[in-house]
């Protein structure tokens, strides 16, 4: 026990160290349980993985080598240690579908979730966090009961409908958007290439006209997503809002005289580590409901990729798909957690 | 009758209760709001019970002559790509949503609440293995784990059901648990113990009573999500198959006709939107009423 240093002395530095041990511990037991749902996933599957390699007529001999070459005759928690070992190596098989590895599928196709992901939350900060305080500010008013029938609807409303609808007024009626995917087949091959990102390769590259068609074609996903992420948004800063607003050291601040603004800017800067959690939440949802977006908009993104895979009996591809996407909430998550404790002087000082 | 009903000091345990049980109802009433939320899951429910005599035609019943016709008098929201009636579909399409919304609230609430307040209770070793465990699936996306495990099993509505119901518990015990670990220390709980109650009778007939009623608000809730992901399912083609009556397959269906015969694919979204947002109103005014802290 005395190889720790002594740390008492530095109540902060011992209380990172000891937050820090405890997330690292969440963190592993976790994956460690997240990797054994999917294993368990994939050897639930009613396709023989070995036939699915050698086709249906083969010999018992080539049958028994290939099973055997998988490791499918040895017990069970062996083959799940020799899964975990491969995963560690970055090693998720390899996609039936685009005969490439499925990290490379993943790399390939995950920016243009992020794309889209950030953008809708951008959006919805941008919007969420103003209309939620004047609903806080005109608590039980009209503009208040307005508000939250918008975001009321925003929660109830299915995305994939909506970007039917969307498509059919903005882009087939009214022709304000570019329609379906990420580029006009024409920019597709054009493009530079780097990071995968098409926002940055084009402003890496000057190309200007490929931006322009990109944020067209990402207009409407992006505004679908950012409304639905208002929506939770709005409704969390509200309540954090209200919640500060009837503290006692803002009715202390009114007594002193000060405007009405900046109360109100009092009250919102103490909101601000519980929005980052609700913030980092609400991109982490944004990357699932990713899936249907991508299916109605045709955004080759990892959503795409796991339903395309799902329906061509691609399980590789799936099982990897979803392991990485659960790995990326399990970090937002911890993330988030994180990043509320370091803005909150409060939990800071009470945890050590 | 309302005298007996708020009498200050109730003669029984049974007048104590429908006094409480007056009292929330009308402060439930007060909220128009509210109000529309349960009228709308009252006309889902009825819908569903009471499908064949309101639909106007065989929801399944094919005809190509009449296929893609804009809504009428004969039909009212028009026909599909089968020449089948869309209203009667949308109709029959409220019994698939309430078999999902039913089923699930079944399997989740119970076992969400059974483990919540088994880990609440008992705490130690026991706690942390299945809090450990509720975290697990809690990191998982609901949707895409979803859609691997309708992927492992066939796809359909029953599918569909288990994978929101694997998905769906966590967040019940997680919920449970913090209220068993605020009452578990009451005195009225050590009275009870004193008495010599055994653990399952003061689990069940004393602290689940108590983690019932966020159970509910939380499963009102969590039913708009829930039709959401079954709808979503279904539109991917993994919930309800063909030809079965269900919201989310009937928008793809008619993804392909949108250009021309936009009525096919919005009309179920539009039904889809009324009951998910019918839930979303009942839950958030049932919250109002139920939850001590506010009332």
């Amino acid at each position: 026990m005395t190889i720790l240093p002594d740390l008492s002395k530095f109540p902060i530095l011992r209380n990172t160290v000891k937050t820090t041990g405890d997330v690292v511990a969440t963190l592993c037991i976790t994956l460690f349980g997240l990797l054994l749902v999917t294993f368990v996933i994939g050897r639930v599957i009613p396709i023989d993985p070995v036939l699915a390699i050698t086709g249906d007529r083969v010999s018992p001999e080539v049958y028994a080598k290939v099973r055997d070459e998988l490791g499918l005759d040895l017990p069970m928690w062996q083959q799940f240690l020799n899964y975990l070992g491969k995963l560690f190596q970055g090693d998720f098989g390899t996609s039936v579908l685009t005969s490439q590895s499925v990290l490379h599928d993943v790399a390939t196709y995950f920016p243009a979730t992020i794309e889209l992901a950030l953008a809708g939350t951008l959006i919805g900060i941008v919007f969420g966090i103003p209309l939620g305080i004047a609903s806080a500010i005109y608590k039980n008013t009209w503009l208040d009961q307005i508000i939250r029938v918008v975001s009321l609807i925003g929660y109830s409303i299915p995305i994939f409908w909506l970007g039917l609808v969307g498509l059919l007024i903005f882009y087939v009626k009214l022709g304000w958007v570019a329609g379906v995917g990420r580029l006009d087949v024409a920019f597709e091959y054009i493009i530079e290439r780097k990071t995968g990102f098409i926002m940055l390769d084009a402003l890496l590259s000057g190309q200007w006209d490929i931006l322009e068609n990109f944020l067209s074609h990402l207009a409407l996903p992006a505004f679908l997503l950012g409304y639905l992420s208002m929506a939770y948004i709005s409704r969390m800063t509200r309540s954090f809002m209200l919640e500060q607003l009837g503290q006692i050291y803002i009715t202390t601040a009114r007594v002193k005289g000060l405007s009405e603004g900046r109360v109100v800017w009092h009250a919102f800067r103490n909101t601000f580590t519980q929005l980052v959690t609700v913030i980092s939440l609400t991109f982490a949802n944004l990357l699932e409901g990713a899936v249907l977006t991508e299916t109605v908009f045709a955004w080759p993104g990892i959503g795409l990729y796991i339903t395309n895979s799902l329906f061509a009996a691609d399980m590789n591809a799936v099982l990897g798909g979803t392991t990485i996407i659960g790995i990326c909430f399990v970090l937002i998550n911890i993330a988030a957690d994180a990043l509320g404790r370091f803005f909150d002087p409060r939990i800071r000082r009470s945890a050590s | 009758m309302r005298t007996w009903l708020l009498s200050d000091v109730p003669d029984s345990r049974f007048q104590a209760g429908c006094g409480q049980f007056y009292l929330i109802c009308l402060s439930f009433l007060r909220s128009p709001l509210a109000v529309v939320g349960l009228l709308i899951v009252l006309a889902l429910i009825l819908f569903a019970i009471f499908a064949p005599s309101i639909a106007s035609h065989d929801p399944y019943a094919q005809s190509l002559a009449n296929r893609l016709l804009a809504p009428s008098a004969e039909h009212w929201l028009g026909t599909d790509h089968l020449g089948r009636d869309i209203w009667s579909r949308v109709v029959f399409g409220s019994r698939s949503t309430l078999l999902v919304i039913v089923t699930v609230a079944i399997i989740v609430g119970p076992v969400g609440l059974l483990v919540g307040i088994i880990a609440g209770y008992s705490g130690g070793v026991v706690d942390r293995v299945l809090m450990r465990i509720t975290d697990i699936f809690l990191a998982f996306p609901r949707l895409i784990l979803a859609l691997a495990f309708t992927a492992v099993l066939e796809p359909g509505l029953q599918s569909a059901i288990i994978a929101i119901a694997v998905t769906s518990w966590p967040a019940y015990a997680r919920l449970a648990r913090a209220e068993t670990t605020i009452y578990k220390d009451a005195d009225f709980i050590q009275a009870i113990r004193l008495q010599g109650a055994s653990t399952p009778r003061i689990l069940l007939g004393h602290i689940a009573p108590l983690c019932l009623p966020s159970t509910i608000v939380r499963l009102t809730l969590d039913m708009a999500g829930v039709i959401l992901i079954a709808a979503g399912l279904g539109f991917l083609g993994l919930g309800a198959q063909p030809p079965l009556a269900e919201w989310g397959s009937m928008v793809s269906g008619g993804r392909d006709y949108l250009l021309d015969y936009w009525w096919i694919a919005t009309t179920p979204g539009i039904a889809i939107c009324i009951v998910s947002l019918g839930f979303n109103i009942l839950g958030d005014g049932l919250r109002d009423v139920l939850d001590p802290r506010t009332r």
